[in-house]
């Protein structure tokens, strides 16, 4: 490696919330509590589809200390991101297991509480759509009688009146009808799995008062605080001007934090309340079934190639059960179709990509965006299509791995500055998963080790707009106050962002005070905290602010220094002459402006600003896909070595190997940390978590002790990281992003290497001991 | 001295060596009065079941979730919560070891790695194991909380 030509980047500084978080003073949304307080409870359905015929509130009034009721009659229209097709609550009819039908508001939490449990619902029961594909056959009970005419918040999205498809978006490129049929080795392959769900420990929480004047004060666990602000404006006629939401730190999200649910209903209570503070928060149970969760997927992908293994024409057909509303499963299913050949070139695509109503809990984003989810189909099937060509499943991908001078499914074009390096990637992971020691060993005690490769990519797909800005504030010691709406949900953006002033400013990375929580009437507007876009954005607005205040204390001193501007340079906290760095001037002597010694004063406070908006993106062409849908592709490959067990078909995770190119790694530390958390959160999804449904739609498992995950002792042995930094020339000192890309590929290692172990093809999710058990049974049968 | 359901009485808890007068009913958990009133909020609410740990406190030097437990079972009892760990070796090791991301499952994780340090000064990795399953974290992948807790436990393998 190099030699590090940094003060900052690329240097492993402590984060910089370590400390209070350790000492477990940091307050979270939930921490805060004022006299006076009113608390709100939800009614929630008991039915996963049915009538509302009656909602009967009259037990629930005689509870002392209940101040509201609210329901969904007093408010009965649609809201959403990116399809309005939700009511915040339910009236006419529910559409899943847990939907809020009503709010209590009370004095005291029991009192909402015991309130709530008291309001008593006539349902007529309707037919139950229990999954996507289900609700993809055309005589499938609608969800929505009237989805065409729902009101689209954005473009890109396409819900079929009289249908469950709440979207449909396609990719058509290349000619590939004539290109299967010239196709020498042809596969098909079906996946599946069910919802499951983010359950970040912190459950999701909010605030609202509305005060005398009209002003919408929000206090909320968010990673979108402008878009809470958007929708209370869009929906409910507030003008955004009067909208202040405050985010504290966030105790972890993983995409579900990303979309608008509580503070709508938080709002409604306060309303009801004549404005009072009002909060809401979400029991353990609510936040798994009532809030959002992670989409379920039915996958049908056929790869058609040559014999010496390159990819010509690739199909995907993508049902995903986005629930009983689209919300950012939407958008997810945009994503899906967009990178849906995974890092290959293929040069005929076509794709299918539906959001499918069901009457299961609905589905948001979840970290990764769709692409956790059609990696684990794409790379299952690209293992069998290695084992059919009889090549290694390195070597098949290998051959088809994406290069600039490609173009990705929309026909994007990619450059060696836009697209991480694939091949890299895979050599070193190769390397650290010693894949050449051989992929399934018998061993003495009649174990089977086996490995499992993955390789993935992903776009970041924002808003076309979306931006980011940041203010670096000079206080009277020269250090720097820097603020910056990206929220801190754990993944240490504001480290980062940090390590980012210090550099540019060449100042003590001490010297650098962040303002940790979000305020959006202090705070320059940033579009969310999702999509692996921070660094990115507000990295770019962070320099731009750097170079505004270089350009102020350059200023100032020239008047303090009698010199040109272009004379002077800044670093080690001071302004000085490039020629003669001992002539110079302290920034603290200049960051309230200078004063000369006769008491007259010049220039003032070094406040220096800057922004960022997402350049050239473009929404996907209706019919074929065509367009940019992001500014970069970062790419990686991951592997997992299993230790399986034929006898009772347990398993335990030996290794877990990430090899990331998201360009120049800021912080290697925080970027190993997101590296090890994602595979956590992928392997543990893909080996132990979904909701279980009965007939009825009901969800058997909304509690942490019955939704199972991987739990301390049951984590990889070993996680082994690496990074190929391939700069991107127009990311801030070359980074690209990298919160997400932990999580991609962990599903597709491991069901490559379980299906290689037990000798079946395993390709359905989660991959409990018992679906291998019965895997093998049927195959053998 | 404490009425049924709804009534309020004031009892005396004995929190991080401090004695605290505080007003609760006979339903209120340690993790309430903990949260409410004496504004210790480094215990937190993420299930209120004890599946996750979030909760953890020490009482008499046992961890245990102080969401399944009443406040007046706890009358007289000594409580330790994250915020009496000011400065220990655990959490530097925390912060050391970077087994810190979102900090919402840290006080948990930390007053019951310290209870275990306390308890059993050489466990092995079985007892490690036993111990911290009582707690989730999301952010994570466990790894680094297990370097953590390790390099204050000897005999526990390297890695
Ligand atoms: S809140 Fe007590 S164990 Fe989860
Ligand atoms: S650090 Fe977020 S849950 Fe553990």
């Amino acid at each position: 490696m190099l030699e590090n030509p940094w003060l900052s980047i690329g240097k492993p500084e402590q984060r910089i919330d370590a400390v209070e978080k350790a000492a477990g003073t940091v307050r979270y949304t939930a921490d805060y509590s004022v006299p006076g307080l009113l608390h709100a409870k939800l009614a929630t359905s008991t039915q996963a589809h049915a009538k509302i015929k009656a909602i009967d509130v009259s037990e629930a009034w005689k509870v002392p200390g209940v101040r509201a009721i609210v329901t969904g009659k007093m408010f009965p229209y649609h809201i959403g991101p990116i399809l309005a097709d939700r009511p915040p609550l339910a009236f006419e009819k529910v559409r899943y297991y847990g939907e809020p039908l009503a709010i209590v508001v009370a004095d005291q939490e029991y009192m909402a509480k015991q309130a709530a449990q008291l309001i008593h619902v006539k349902y007529e029961p309707l037919p139950v759509v229990n999954s996507a594909r289900e609700a993809f056959q055309t005589d499938a009970p609608l969800i929505h009688e009237n989805s065409g005419k729902y009101m689209k918040i954005i473009s890109n999205v396409y819900p079929v009146q009289g249908t469950n498809i709440g979207s449909h978006i396609k990719i058509r490129k290349g000619d590939f009808i004539t290109a299967w049929e010239n196709c020498d080795i042809k596969i098909k392959q079906t996946f599946s799995f069910n919802l499951s769900d983010h359950a970040a420990l912190e459950p999701r929480c909010t605030r609202v008062e509305i005060n005398p004047a009209g002003k919408v004060v929000v206090h909320s666990t968010t990673q979108s605080p402008f878009t809470i602000k958007k929708v209370l404006n869009q929906f409910f006629n507030i003008d955004v001007g009067n909208i202040i939401v405050h985010v504290p730190l966030i105790g972890g999200a993983f995409g579900g934090k990303g979309t608008v649910q509580l503070e709508p209903l938080a709002y409604l209570a306060s309303k009801a309340v004549g404005g009072r503070m009002v909060k809401l928060e979400f029991t353990r149970e609510e936040d798994l079934i009532t809030a959002p969760g992670h989409i379920g997927l039915e996958a049908t992908i056929a790869l058609g190639a040559n014999k010496a293994g390159k990819l010509m024409a690739g199909q995907y057909t993508y049902l995903i059960d986005s629930g009983a509303y689209t919300d950012q499963a939407a958008g997810i299913t945009r994503a899906m179709a967009l990178d849906c050949t995974g890092p290959y070139d293929i040069p005929n695509v076509w794709c299918d990509s539906y959001c499918m109503y069901t009457n299961h809990p609905y589905a948001t984003s979840f970290r990764g965006y769709a692409h956790p989810e059609l990696t684990f189909a794409v790379e299952r099937t690209m293992d069998k299509l290695a084992h059919k060509l009889k090549l290694d499943p390195v070597e098949l991908r290998k051959i088809n791995a994406i290069k600039p001078g490609n173009s990705s499914p929309t026909s994007a074009v990619l450059n060696a500055n836009n697209l991480g390096d694939v091949e890299k990637c895979i050599d070193q992971a190769k390397k650290l998963i010693d894949w050449d020691q051989g992929e399934r060993l018998e061993t003495a005690d009649g174990k089977v080790k086996a490995k499992g490769i993955s390789t993935f990519w992903k776009t970041s797909t924002t808003a076309t707009n979306a931006q980011s800005g940041a203010v670096l504030k000079f206080e009277a010691d020269g250090s720097v106050n820097l603020n910056c709406a990206a929220i801190e949900l754990g993944q240490g953006s504001k480290t980062i962002l940090a390590q980012m002033v210090a550099e540019r400013l060449k100042m003590d990375i001490k010297k650098v005070h962040v303002t940790m929580e979000v305020n959006t009437q202090s705070d320059p507007h940033q579009w969310r905290t999702v999509a692996s876009s921070t660094t990115f954005l507000a990295g770019r607005a962070v320099m731009n602010a750097c170079d505004d205040a270089i350009s102020q204390l350059k200023r100032t001193a020239s008047i303090a220094l009698q010199c040109s501007m272009e004379d002077l340079e800044v670093g080690g906290g001071r302004v000085y002459l490039k020629p003669s760095p001992e002539y110079g001037v302290k920034i603290q002597d200049i960051a309230l402006g200078y004063k000369y010694p006769n008491g007259h004063a010049v220039e003032g406070q070094v406040v220096g600003h800057g922004r960022y908006i997402q350049r050239h993106l473009t929404p996907m062409d209706k019919d074929t896909g065509f367009g940019k849908p992001g500014p970069w592709w970062s790419v990686g490959t991951q592997a997992v070595e299993v230790e399986w067990d034929p006898a009772d078909c347990s398993y335990k995770i030996l290794k877990a190997v990430t090899v990331l190119d998201g360009g120049k790694i800021i912080n290697p530390m925080t970027a190993t940390q997101q590296m090890r958390g994602g595979m956590y959160l992928g392997l543990s999804f893909a080996s132990q978590e979904g909701f279980i449904f009965d007939q009825n739609g009901t969800v058997l498992n909304p509690q942490l002790r019955t939704y199972q995950m991987v739990r301390f002792g049951e984590q990889p042995a070993e996680y082994i990281v690496d990074f190929i930094e391939t700069p991107a020339a127009d990311g801030p000192f070359g980074a690209r992003g990298i919160g997400e890309y932990g999580v991609i590929g962990m599903a597709g290692a491991l069901a490559n290497a379980l299906s290689t172990a037990a000798q079946v093809e395993l390709n359905h999710l989660p991959l409990l001991p018992e679906l291998i058990w019965k895997t093998r049974k049927e195959s053998q049968a | 001295m404490i009425t049924n359901g709804t009534g309020k009485t004031v009892v005396r808890l004995h929190v991080n060596g401090e004695a605290s007068d505080v007003m609760i009913c006979s339903a209120d958990t340690l993790l309430q009065t903990l949260r409410e009133q004496l504004g210790l909020t480094g215990a937190k609410r993420a299930c209120e079941n004890g599946d996750c740990g979030a909760c953890t406190v020490l009482i008499n030097g046992e961890p245990m979730h102080s969401c399944l437990c009443l406040t007046i079972e706890t009358i007289n009892q000594p409580i330790t919560t994250i915020e009496s760990l000011r400065d220990s070796a655990i959490q530097q090791k925390f912060i050391e070891k970077w087994a810190i991301q979102c900090g919402f499952c840290t006080p948990g994780f930390i007053l019951n790695c310290q209870a275990l340090l306390n308890k059993h000064p050489d466990a092995d990795d079985e007892t490690i194991e036993e111990w911290l399953q009582s707690n989730l974290c999301r952010c994570t992948g466990y790894q680094e909380i297990k370097e953590a807790v390790k390099s204050l436990l000897p005999k526990g393998s390297a890695s």
